[in-house]
């Protein structure tokens, strides 16, 4: 088998067979693109739960006059039940890493500053708000142990963790990219029925080739696999494409534009997509070899 | 260099097989005319000598290989050693007479060098010189099939198969057709040509086996095309009944057989 043959056999291949290979090209783009979606919104959550986790914090919110918590019946926390609740959180060192204090006042002004662009900002009194402890911890999933110590306890309304909160948002995200990732699965499948369909075809416009190289005793690898290189060059064009567009789409639409939009939290960047590039790449080159070899195996026989 | 012993070949839901316990031979440097009418199996004996058909049943070596237990992956380098001519040319409409030839080297990885030297050498051998960069289409049909065997002998190889070649020509081409085949077997190539054209078997006089309704007939040195279709059997007989032609080929199977076990 001499290969210079065998490339010029697939480039000729490719040439007169234009519109078949440029269909494969597109189809494998839009299968991959969806596919790198779906992998670029799964390390997306990834990124935000690394981001997200080491701040989550679980606040334990203090009686303000009024409070509709059963354990405040009523009365603003005393300064006295203020310390013991802080000797307490000081003895649970670790989980607790950080221990900060947060008056009403302060957290009026954080949620005024947080929402200055919306009308809740505005709407807002300071009278909704209570002093609260705010815990970081060292590790998240440790949030019940200050919850089943404070809940209910003297002084104390409620105890709120925000990884639940996260948590909620990341399953929403998951759902999101798993979806994109499925979608990709049923673009991967149609890419697939059209290389064996490409190739069958090829293989029934070649028959004369075929059969004269078979008649003539070329083994098998020089009859199949300008048939194979075909396949596997336009469906890595496809996905070098697919590739440029989720670049571009990390390029523009996250970095460029969500990121600054979005500033208090974590993005991916142009960096996950050459993560996921050759996962990408490699899955369709396998993908296409075995495609075509396995097409060829039932219609191109010795 | 090429046996078939009992070979049977049965077509999926074929009424009968399309041959029958065929058994002949031939030998290294033989030329044999397989005659008989349409569908008396001349083309599967071809093809099961090509092993584009297994035989259901029987053996068939051909260049000493056994063409029953000859694993997939061995028949291209097999079939280097066959060439094979169709009533229909077979040739690439896109490629030069050159070119067509060319791509029988090619496809079996020969290097430039030996492309160059030898595609010439056989367009001379079959008188094409000069008509290296016409198209097929700008051929007559003579002209073409010689472009199908200079393909099927550019390889040198030992056993040249030819189907119906002068099937799509008139009597002269065919004439010249059949003398080229003869001269290429003079030069050592054994040839087994399947044919119904009576006018050439007559004039040629070489070896003829006829076949009917997948048995041999016939089996008979310097035949000529006829002259057992008058008593050919009726249904159900069978032939091997038919004593002048019984007796013509069984000394000539035994004779060949021993001399077959001799030289391997």
């Amino acid at each position: 088998m001499k290969i210079s043959f065998v490339l010029r056999e697939s480039a000729g291949g490719l040439r007169r067979n234009l519109s078949m290979a440029i269909s494969v090209i597109l189809v494998t783009m839009i299968s991959m693109y969806l596919l790198g979606l779906g992998l670029l919104a799964n390390r997306q959550v990834d990124t935000m739960k690394d981001y997200w986790y080491d701040r989550v914090q679980v606040s334990v919110f203090l009686c303000v006059e009024g409070s509709q918590y059963p354990s405040c019946a009523g009365k603003a926390t005393t300064q006295a039940q203020r310390d013991q609740i802080r000797t307490q959180l000081e003895q649970m060192r670790p989980p607790v890493k950080d221990i900060f204090y947060e008056s009403q006042a302060d957290a009026f002004k954080r949620f005024k500053e947080q929402f200055k662009n919306s009308p809740l900002g505005e709407q807002a009194t300071e009278r909704a708000f209570a002093d609260s402890f705010r815990v970081s911890l060292t590790d998240a999933a440790k949030y019940d142990v200050i919850v089943s110590s404070f809940q209910g306890a003297p002084g104390v309304g409620r105890v709120q963790d925000q990884k639940q909160l996260l948590d909620r948002f990341f399953a929403f995200m998951n759902v999101v990219s798993w979806g994109a990732i499925a979608l990709s699965g049923l673009m991967i499948v149609a890419a697939i029925l059209l290389m064996s369909t490409t190739i069958r075809q090829t293989a029934f416009s070649r028959r004369r080739e075929t059969g004269i190289m078979r008649l003539v005793g070329a083994s098998n690898a020089t009859i199949q696999l300008p048939f194979i290189l075909e396949t596997v060059v336009s469906s890595i064009v496809g996905s070098a494409l697919a590739l440029a567009l989720l670049y571009a789409t990390v390029h523009y639409g996250v970095s460029g534009y969500l990121s600054k939009a979005l500033l208090d939290t974590a993005f991916i960047g142009t960096g996950d997509v050459f993560a996921i590039g050759p996962i990408i790449l490699g899955g369709v080159i396998a993908l296409a070899s075995v495609t075509s070899w396995f097409t060829l195996r039932r219609y191109l026989r010795v | 260099m090429i046996l078939f012993d009992q070979v049977t070949k049965t077509y999926p839901n074929a009424a009968r097989p399309a041959l029958d316990e065929v058994s002949m031979e031939v030998e290294r440097g033989e030329f044999v005319f397989v005659v008989g009418q349409s569908g008396s199996g001349k083309s599967t004996l071809l093809r099961l000598a090509l092993r584009e058909e297994r035989a259901t049943r029987g053996t068939v070596l051909v260049a000493g290989r056994d063409l029953g237990s000859l694993p997939d992956r061995r028949v291209p380098l097999m079939r280097r050693e066959i060439g094979t001519v169709f009533q229909d040319f077979r040739l690439l409409p896109g490629k030069t007479v050159y070119e067509n030839v060319a791509f029988a080297l090619q496809v079996i990885g020969k290097s430039r060098a030996v492309i160059r030297q030898t595609v010439p050498e056989t367009l001379r051998v079959v008188g094409l010189s000069g008509k290296e960069k016409r198209f097929p289409h700008q051929l007559s049909g003579g002209e073409q099939q010689r472009v199908a065997i200079a393909r099927a002998i550019v390889n040198k190889p030992t056993i040249l198969l030819a189907d119906e070649p002068t099937g799509n020509l008139d009597p002269a081409t065919s004439d010249g057709i059949v003398s080229l085949l003869d001269r290429i077997n003079r030069s050592g190539t054994t040839v087994m040509m399947a044919t119904h054209d009576h006018s050439i078997v007559d004039n040629f006089a070489k070896r003829v086996v006829e076949l009917a309704q997948g048995r041999i007939v016939r089996d008979q040195a310097e035949g000529v095309y006829g002259t057992s279709t008058s008593a050919l059997p009726g249904e159900g007989e069978t032939a091997a009944d038919d004593t002048p032609t019984r007796t013509l080929r069984l000394p000539r199977l035994g004779r060949s057989t021993r001399d077959a076990g001799a030289a391997e």
